[in-house]
């Protein structure tokens, strides 16, 4: 048994929220260098060097990328063989968001209440996806997801036999309706199969997959590129406004189903893609 | 070239920013989202005439600097309170994404103008903001409204007074 404290895991989350929302990823920023060299409106080639640009200053003035700072989407992979001393998980968590959103000057996204609003005032409590792996380490990985580009993202339960046209045309769809609105060009993962529940968590998953990387199934990596392909021809763009570069990444994971289901669903992200992770 | 402008926005140049124009705004803004238009009813903490709102809420402040990262958020969720506010004399938005069909109407019915700024370019853009405080509902928190004295910030005319709409050919 590796002793671990809550207080290391409140250190990580909160060194994490600091560098989600002030560095863009490596990742992304190659991305934005790739479709610079096939873009060819004169606009959205501008906004994309804005996006690089933005990225430098937030990064030098340690200023967040954007102001919605997102919810804390936390995912834990904890080795069974840590014992986790001092406290609960979720507290540990929660407090590593809590100093890191007010350390850090980030917005307070959190209403207290779906239907009554408020704040809760300290961007907690954060969703923590808790997952028991081997070994005797702990990663957290923390997802800052804006609300924007979440509220465009949707899920449909296909029949066994539908063409996977459809399934590919359920996708683009969801992305044409996200257009202007959801800030691309756009991150889109998708979850393909489980049930209801298990397949949305599949699609945010997809999201954390290092952009410009595609699924080591042959198959699903030849439908990630067919949709990138087809969904850079909706002539979306750069902030709605036309051009080729509607999306950086199509991201697919996939499990299996019921004999009666399909489950689809499509999480789309927006350009400032705010993941990081650690491992203790 | 952009066209400078500035607030309060005049009938005479709202009449000539057309669909498409890149535009440098100058002068005070009003951030207000959800929280804020839900309170409004009729009756706004400032004067509508001429007047611009952005449907935005910062970062906290940081010290030394005079707003936190500031950038724009969807603009269809305010769209069902959008027409009385028109009718009363706001002649000017600024946010991201399209607006309904009724507010492209109400747009061209009361002469105004709305705008478009990139999102997710929220550090770049609060570099154009010299002044800000918060103007009325601090208990909102970051829904709060903040009256903004902006310089030269960077937006784009996405529909004009005439009701030509930059959205139109990508229509979801």
């Amino acid at each position: 048994m590796r002793e671990l404290t809550t207080s290391q895991i409140t250190a990580a989350v909160q060194a994490l929220c600091l560098e989600a929302n002030t560095c863009l990823g490596e990742d992304v920023k190659a991305a934005l260098s790739e479709a610079l060299k096939y873009e060819t409106s004169p606009d959205a080639r501008e906004l994309l060097r804005q996006i690089s640009q933005n990225a430098e200053v937030a990064r030098h003035e340690k200023l967040p990328l954007c102001q919605d700072t997102g919810t804390a989407v936390v995912f834990v992979e904890f080795g069974q063989e840590v014992h986790l001393t001092g406290g609960t998980l979720a507290e540990a968590v929660n407090e590593g968001v809590r100093q890191g959103y007010q350390a850090g000057l980030l917005r307070k996204s959190i209403a207290a209440d779906p239907l009554k609003r408020g704040n809760t005032g300290d961007n907690t409590p954060a969703i923590v996806h808790l997952e028991l792996v081997p070994g005797d380490q702990v990663k957290i990985g923390l997802l800052c997801k804006g609300g924007g580009a979440e509220n465009k993202s949707a899920v449909r339960m296909f029949t066994p036999t539908t063409p996977v046209k459809e399934i590919e045309d359920f996708v683009l769809e969801t992305i044409k309706q996200a257009g202007p609105d959801a800030c691309p060009p756009l991150i889109v993962g998708i979850g393909i199969g489980g049930n209801f529940d298990s397949v949305t968590l599949l699609a945010k998953k997809a999201l954390l997959r290092t952009v410009g990387q595609h699924h080591s199934a042959a198959d699903i990596a030849e439908m990630e590129k067919s949709l990138f392909d087809q969904a850079n021809k909706l002539g979306i763009g750069p902030m709605g406004l036309g051009g080729r570069t509607t999306v950086l990444a199509v991201n697919i994971e996939r499990r299996p189903c019921h004999i009666s289901s399909l489950p689809v669903a499509v999480n789309i992200e927006c350009h400032a893609h705010r993941y990081k992770h650690t491992v203790i | 070239m952009p066209i400078a402008i500035n607030t309060p926005l005049s009938d005479k140049v709202v009449a000539k920013l057309k669909a498409g124009d890149r535009v440098l705004l100058s002068g005070t803004i009003y951030t207000a989202r959800d929280a804020a238009h839900a309170r409004f009813g009729d009756r706004p903490p400032f004067d509508l005439k001429g007047a611009v709102i952005f449907y935005a809420s910062p970062t906290p402040t940081p010290p030394g600097r005079v707003i936190g990262s500031l950038g724009p958020t969807t603009s269809s969720r305010m769209d069902a309170f959008t027409p009385p506010l028109l009718a009363k004399g706001l002649t000017g938005m600024i946010g991201k994404g399209r607006r309904s069909k009724t507010v492209v109407a109400a747009i061209k019915q009361h002469k105004a103008v709305y705008f478009v700024v990139p999102g997710g370019i929220a550090a770049l853009l609060s570099q154009h903001v010299k002044k800000a405080e918060v103007l009325a509902y601090p208990e909102l928190g970051a829904e709060a409204v903040h009256e903004l004295m902006v310089e030269n910030l960077p937006v784009i005319v996405a529909i004009d007074s005439k009701g030509n709409d930059l959205f139109e050919k990508t229509a979801g």
